[in-house]
């Protein structure tokens, strides 16, 4: 019975070339245009570290002196804090973070001096965020200890100025210091940038930077310090000038910590731990806000910095507004199509077919179109991410139609179709056989 | 034109009328709030820098050889570029606008408050408002004698204390005290008051972490910097000279010190360019948007009015038969479809001040301007009627022998 009903949808899509096309394009049009936003959405809001982001924790303290507007804790830590808290190795694993910008040459390649983006961070890092290394490894809390002048690169730095073969033992001159190369990344590319996520909700949905790549340069957190001195980035500062000198001491935030907790009670545990850090300091007298603390998990942690950009949330809403009046429209086509077939349908229901055949056959007709429409939606797709790709966004190389969003294209234009074409199918299996018998 | 048959007669098609009126509604209220956000961002794109746009250009130089002579090497560097032909006037300053690297502090009105009262950025740099052309509304500017070394104020609290004026923008005054003259008056950054001597009509911040709102409040130092603490050097001259200027002043850098390296070397108009992309993509995707959206309504109407032109062929033929002109069978098309639009656009109405609502709320858009519900109306109402017009010819060149045919 489908494969009839296939034949004359088919007959039927064939009869009226024009209105075909038409419901074809407008279908085409809404999906090509939600799917290529849905795309975009899908792959920014997407969990950068799946199966393990829920043992992944974001400590927070208040060092300030005086409470943010909103009483939430600065995005970052103080130097001291974070360190005293990494120091304590209370969680399965920690990485302290900061990043700079230094200038770097490799000694014997033929490229003039660049500056290198750089993170500071401790040897848990790796480990704990999964990164993949091609050649060596990462170094060990020894280094970390020692303070030694080692370096993990990025897989990006490692074409640029070796051409991608094994780099490890080379040196890197970084502003006066030399490094010895230790390990080269596998290409890593976590959507967004999960740990130097911070400040997101100041930036009024403009958080595109979020996406841009990891580092070209890693370096043991107190090799860092020793070779960038003050010049790390800061969150914000507060007080007075004097301070700035030594960032160690200054009452700045630009530390972030990241610890890895396995289980509930860990969590539960660290939890007190940093509460209890943050009692002592006021006791002490560094805090005045010993309250103050949080910890976010890595998801939480995103979603409270809004990651997603604003543009790319009003694209989705506006993409699937313009769906809603393609739907719209091919409503009013296929209800047009169906009826105006009035004649053909009462000779049907006059031979014998229920009103439950003729309402498949219109489905499967709709179902056919959306299939056709879904086809369309598909090249309109890889259109609109081709575009997207070629915007001057930190995300546009991540953005790439895969296997589920490929299926998922089919599957609206289809549910799209069959929704509109319900009502005009219900209408179709209700024409009387006999009255449109008499007008023939 | 009679409307009440034309009701009538839509009463017996309601879906595909509803339909219609649907679409037109769903188009009227997407459109008109797309093409509010695009205005708003096109609007965002002329915002005001209060410098010489047109006659800047920007060279970004970072890492001198040895530090402890940064400050004999920027004078050199300064020299060397002073001298290129047709360089009307140079800085080295700390941050330029548009280019989302700033420096800021939060500011106080009074030094026994605990919060401040807002955040401001901090330019920097001998000869900064004078090569930015950076006009001058009230007051006075620097004196050569006023410039501190600003590593000097880092290291010395004394020579922090001799520094005792700012200039400030028309904005950021207003901000701080509405309607009364700034001149004179005190702001905090730590304890020691800092007093305003001169006032700019305009000097953008670098970067608007802080929203638009605070795009004006600036602030401006009389610190000398040199290369050790600041990299960008901004060189004044004709708007046609840029290009060339740029060029040269980029290689006499990198004469004055080989191991340096030009990070960036722009004019204004392109620092400019690149800080409003997002803005000048996303209206480009709206406008795309809002063409697409008008286009697909009206082949919808096209569509529909076919459909019912071919199902009333008949009546057509029999109201030509009883002596209708092919004029009014026309405008009985017409009618109907304004009749529809109409509809449509009264709901669009209410639909695009509710999703206007929604947006205020999450995006902190304005209000919609008023004058956009007519614009909007008219735009569809001509819409409807241009995508009708086909069909209703088709309609009017029914010849009136059809009703006697197939009855």
């Amino acid at each position: 019975m489908f494969g009839y009903y296939l034949d004359l949808a088919l007959r039927s899509l064939k009869r009226n070339k024009a209105l075909t096309v038409l419901m074809v394009l407008a279908i085409a049009v809404g999906i090509g245009a939600s799917m290529t936003t849905l795309t975009v959405m899908h792959l920014l809001s997407g969990d950068p570290m799946p199966g393990r982001s829920a043992t992944l924790f974001y400590p927070q303290v208040d060092p300030t002196d005086s409470p943010s507007a909103d009483s939430q804790p600065r995005d970052m830590m103080d130097y001291r804090s974070a360190v005293d808290l990494w120091s304590a190795q209370r969680a399965d694993r920690q990485a302290l973070i900061a990043s700079t910008e230094l200038k770097m040459r490799a000694p014997g390649v033929n490229l003039p001096p660049q500056m290198a983006r750089v993170l500071s961070t401790t040897s848990d890092f790796f480990p704990m965020f999964a990164v993949p290394l091609r050649y060596g490894t990462a170094w060990t809390p020894a280094d970390d200890a020692q303070r030694t002048r080692v370096a993990v690169i990025s897989s990006d730095l490692n074409n640029r100025l070796f051409g991608g073969a094994d780099s490890v033992g080379r040196t890197l001159r970084l502003k006066d210091t030399d490094v010895r190369i230790v390990g080269v990344l596998a290409p890593w590319r976590p959507s967004p940038q999960f740990y130097d996520v911070a400040g997101g909700r100041f930036s009024e949905g403009k958080t595109s930077s979020f996406y841009s790549r990891p580092e070209d340069v890693f370096l043991p957190f107190g090799t860092a310090q020793d070779i960038a001195g003050n010049e790390f980035n800061v969150f914000t500062c507060w007080g007075d000038l004097e301070g700035l000198k030594h960032l160690q001491t200054a009452p700045c935030v630009w530390v972030a910590l990241w610890v890895q907790l396995d289980d509930a009670a860990k969590v539960a545990g660290y939890r007190r731990f940093v509460a209890d850090y943050a009692a002592q300091q006021k006791v002490l007298g560094r805090f005045v806000h010993g309250d103050n603390t949080r910890m976010m998990d890595l998801m939480q942690w995103l979603d409270f910095n809004h990651v997603v950009p604003g543009d790319v949330r009003l694209q989705v809403v506006l993409a699937f507004a313009f769906l809603l009046i393609c739907l719209c429209n091919t409503v009013g086509l296929l209800l047009a199509k169906f009826l105006r077939r009035s004649g053909e349908i009462g000779v049907r229901r006059a031979l014998g077919a229920s009103r439950g055949a003729v309402f498949a056959q219109c489905l499967v007709e709709a179902g056919m179109i959306g299939l056709l429409g879904g086809l369309g939606g598909w090249l309109l797709t890889l259109l609109g991410l081709w575009l997207v790709r070629r915007q001057p966004v930190e995300y546009a190389d991540l953005v790439h139609l895969d296997g589920g969003m490929f299926l998922a294209t089919f599957v609206l234009a289809v549910l799209a179709s069959l929704l509109a074409g319900f009502v005009p199918a219900l209408r179709a299996s209700r024409v009387a056989p006999g009255l449109q018998l008499k007008t023939l | 034109m009679d409307i009440l048959p034309i009701l009538s007669t839509l009463r017996r098609h309601k879906i595909t009328a509803l339909l219609l009126v649907l679409e037109i509604a769903l188009t009227c209220a997407i459109v008109c709030n797309a093409v509010f956000l695009i205005s708003q961002r096109l609007d965002r794109m002329k915002m005001q820098s209060g410098v010489a746009e047109h006659e800047l250009v920007e060279v970004q130089a970072f890492g001198i050889g040895k530090p402890g002579d940064a400050k004999a090497h920027t004078q050199e560097d300064l020299l060397a570029l002073r001298q290129i032909p047709g360089v009307k006037s140079v800085a080295l300053v700390n941050e330029v606008p548009f280019t989302n690297s700033s420096w800021n502090s939060g500011i106080k009105l009074d030094p026994k408050q605990t919060q401040a009262t807002l955040n401001a950025t901090m330019y920097y740099g001998e000869n900064a408002l004078e090569t930015f052309g950076t006009q001058l509304i009230a007051g006075r500017l620097f004196n050569s004698d006023e410039f501190v070394d600003f590593d000097a104020i880092q290291r010395d609290e004394a020579v922090r204390r001799k520094v005792t004026g700012v200039i400030i923008t028309r904005g950021l005054g207003e901000k701080l005290w509405p309607g009364q003259d700034p001149l004179g008056k005190p702001i905090y950054l730590a304890d020691q008051p800092v007093r305003v001597i001169g006032v700019v009509a305009g000097l953008i911040r670098p970067s608007l972490f802080n929203g638009d709102a605070t795009a004006q409040w600036s602030m401006v130092f009389p610190f000398r910097v040199d290369t050790g603490n600041a990299s960008r050097f901004v060189l004044r001259t004709a708007p046609a000279d840029r290009d060339r200027v740029l060029a040269a002043a980029a290689a006499e850098l990198r004469r004055t010190d080989p191991h340096r390296v030009i990070l960036d070397k722009k004019t204004f108009d392109d620092i400019r360019a690149d800080f409003f992309q997002d803005d000048r993509a996303m209206a480009g995707l709206l406008l795309g948007v809002c063409i697409a959206l008008l286009v697909v309504t009206a082949l919808g109407i096209v569509g529909l009015g076919s459909f019912w032109v071919a199902q009333r062929r008949r009546t057509i033929g029999v109201r030509r038969a009883l002596g209708a002109t092919r004029g009014s069978i026309l405008r009985y098309f017409q009618t109907e479809n304004f009749l529809l639009a109409t509809i449509g656009i009264a709901l669009g109405m209410v639909l695009a001040y509710g999703i206007n609502l929604f947006l205020m709320l999450h995006y902190e858009l304005p209000r919609l301007p008023a004058y956009y519900f007519p614009v909007g109306a008219i735009a569809l109402w001509l819409i409807g009627q241009m995508a009708v017009l086909g069909p209703a010819m088709r309609a009017a060149a029914v010849p009136p022998v059809v009703a006697t045919r197939s009855v």
